[in-house]
């Protein structure tokens, strides 16, 4: 054990910081921008349905205009896409658009939970690594897909902690744990984490990293939030590298009870 | 199966006692009640608006295709008896409405048209929906009802979304404001919603059109047929739309007035039931009410908009027509007539400038055609 925090590694790259960015939601780019600024993410996803395709740089499609590529490493996502067929087209494009062959697979059929669908992100992650993506899906908590997406070859696993934008935390805390255990590639707790508190806890399990993106864009003052997450996921990660205290069940007596046996 | 039969089977007078609930439809009723606490409701409202949006609010276009009607309708300026002027926009004509759209900055563009089999033909719909499809992210359609086996080509054409307004959910009433034409039929109207779905279109809208029965019964057969539609329509997004009648040819008179505290707590009694349900509203209200609905659950706006064919450049002037008792007499005539009147008359950009100052973002593209399988 070091003082130095480890750096998180996905396909051959390493980041310094654990907390990945979404973009949506927020009420300005600018204000956006500076959210990420203050989160010190270097990886920040876009939804491609948001940006312009075609190369036009149209002003009222703009989105990509406030993350600068210089400084954040962009990972486009196929949120809107219902089926495989969707989500590789939108990811074909979007590559082309931005030149980032990074992808946040997202397909979630159903617009009311935007649970992802188990069957058709299998079948586009394992289409879109063939294609030389390199895929980071976003899935349910279910440790046998993940591993199953892991030996199709994808760069990390996103399991949600519970509905995106529900802020309601971990919920799948089990299903997790056992996702991290099994894990040989990043694990990143993806949707729910609403509070600081929240992705702390992910990354207590062992989570590498998480994404957070209303939680930051709906506070009232998203630049101090995405501070306070950064701090929050530091916070998290060196208290995994340096292990937590069991959990006992009863309190555990500081003068030990076979001290007359010395 | 469809909604027919769950609509009929409503426990509406029980609903109606709007007596304290938490879940569901009772619950939705609940919060319908006259003494509700308004300011309370709204607080929740916009909160549950901006965890499941965001600030965001997400602009729109309609392009009046055509204002023939073959239906008579009493409180629809394209009634067809409705003495009014009328034409239909050739493909060419309609590309060039949507490109001066286009310079205002929309990407989600709603084509609507009165019903008329000859003029507004499916293969015209198809048409318009493949044309437009090359350059706009996301084209809907509010029409008349199709058969399912129709709407497929025009789905597969690229339009992603299918509107169409219950108008009224009393069958009675319904029966007395539709007194000719094919919208006679309320049952087929309110199975629309289903057969588009089965057709492929991935957004829905649904609506009733308020001044036509009491708004809460209105409300509750509103948020029934939501309810519905999210469990069996369960891959598309359901959006709703609440519009209060306007002024409009015809001169009709709402049967029932809506008031705007009403308007404002049945809009937030949907976004309370259904926060992931997306609610449109129009330029049918004026700019303040407007503003203030923003925040409270509406995350679908129009903008700087025309009700008549050709209303954005003067397309059509050429074949416009005067009819009477459905006959067409040729006149001469400026613009056709409108559908009724806007009330909010700001432009796009002012609107945009307004969110801006609101802390909202305008989003004028949240789709891709690539998404259009």
């Amino acid at each position: 054990m070091t003082d130095k925090p480890q750096l998180l590694r996905i396909a051959g790259r390493e980041f310094t910081s654990r907390l990945i960015m979404g973009t949506g939601k927020f009420a300005s780019g600018e204000l956006m921008a500076a959210a990420l600024e203050a989160s010190g993410a270097e990886l920040v996803t876009v939804a491609l349905r948001r940006a312009d395709l075609t190369g036009g740089k149209d002003k009222f499609a703009n989105i990509l205009a406030f993350v600068d590529q210089k400084r954040y490493l962009l990972l486009p996502n196929t949120s809107g896409a219902r089926t495989a067929e969707e989500a590789c087209r939108l990811a074909r494009l979007g590559r082309e658009a931005t030149g980032s062959s990074w992808m946040k697979l997202e397909i979630h059929p159903d617009p009311r939970y935007l649970l992802p669908d188990p069957i058709e992100t299998l079948k586009a992650a394992e289409i879109l690594v063939k294609e030389g993506f390199t895929v980071l899906p976003y899935i349910n908590a279910d440790p046998v897909l993940a591993k199953r997406l892991e030996d199709a070859g994808c760069a990390t696993v996103m399991p949600l902690g519970s509905p995106i934008g529900s802020a309601r935390g971990i919920e799948m805390r089990a299903s997790i744990g056992i996702i991290i255990e099994q894990a040989t590639v990043p694990v990143v707790v993806d949707a729910g984490l609403g509070a600081p508190s929240h992705a702390a806890e992910a990354l207590e399990m062992g989570a590498a990293a998480v994404l957070v993106n209303t939680a930051i864009a709906v506070a009232a003052d998203p630049v101090r939030m995405a501070a306070a997450f950064k701090l929050a996921v530091q916070a998290g990660r060196t208290a995994y590298e340096v292990g937590l205290a069991p959990k006992r069940r009863e309190a555990d007596a500081t003068s030990p009870l076979t001290g007359f046996l010395n | 199966m469809s909604f027919v039969e769950t609509f009929n089977a409503l426990p509406m007078a029980e609903l109606r006692r709007f007596a304290p609930a938490t879940r569901g439809l009772a619950g939705f009723a609940a919060m319908l009640a006259p003494e509700v606490n308004l300011e309370q409701l709204a607080k929740q409202a916009h909160e549950t608006t901006l965890r499941h949006f965001g600030r965001v609010i997400r602009l729109y276009a309609p392009l009046y295709l055509s204002n023939e009607c073959i239906n008579i309708c009493k409180y629809c300026g394209f009634s067809r008896d409705n003495p009014i002027l009328r034409v239909t926009l050739t493909v060419d004509q309609v590309e060039a409405e949507a490109r001066y759209l286009q310079a205002e900055g929309f990407r989600h563009i709603l084509l609507v048209a009165g019903e008329h089999p000859h003029f507004v033909s499916n293969k015209y719909l198809r048409d318009c929906v493949a044309r437009l499809g090359r350059d706009w992210p996301s084209v809907s359609l509010e029409v008349g009802p199709l058969e399912t086996e129709e709407y497929r080509p025009i789905v597969e054409a690229g339009a992603e979304g299918l509107v169409v307004y219950q108008e009224t959910y009393d069958r009675s009433v319904y029966k007395s404001m539709h007194t000719s034409g094919p919208k006679m039929n309320f049952d087929w109207r309110l199975e629309t919603a289903e057969r588009a779905y089965a057709a492929g279109f991935k957004r829905i809208g649904i609506g009733a059109l308020l001044g036509l029965a009491d708004w809460r019964t209105e409300a509750i057969s509103l948020a029934a047929h939501v309810e519905y539609l999210l469990k069996k329509c369960w891959r598309a997004q359901i959006t709703i739309s609440v519009p209060r009648l306007r002024p409009a040819a015809g001169e009709f008179e709402p049967l029932v007035h809506v008031t705007d505290r009403e308007l404002t707590q049945f809009i937030c009694a949907m976004r309370l039931t259904f926060p992931e349900v997306g609610i449109a509203l129009s330029t049918r209200e004026p700019a303040k009410l407007r503003d203030g609905l923003m925040r409270l659950g509406v995350t679908m706006i129009s903008a700087g908009s025309h009700t008549e064919p050709g209303g954005y450049t003067g397309q059509g002037k050429d074949k416009l027509h005067l009819t009477k008792g459905g006959r067409q007499i040729e006149t001469e005539g400026e613009h056709a007539t409108v559908q009724f009147e806007i009330a909010d008359s700001r432009s796009p950009a002012e609107v945009a400038g307004v969110l801006a100052g609101m802390g909202y973002e305008a989003v004028w593209k949240d789709w891709d055609t690539s998404l259009n399988g």
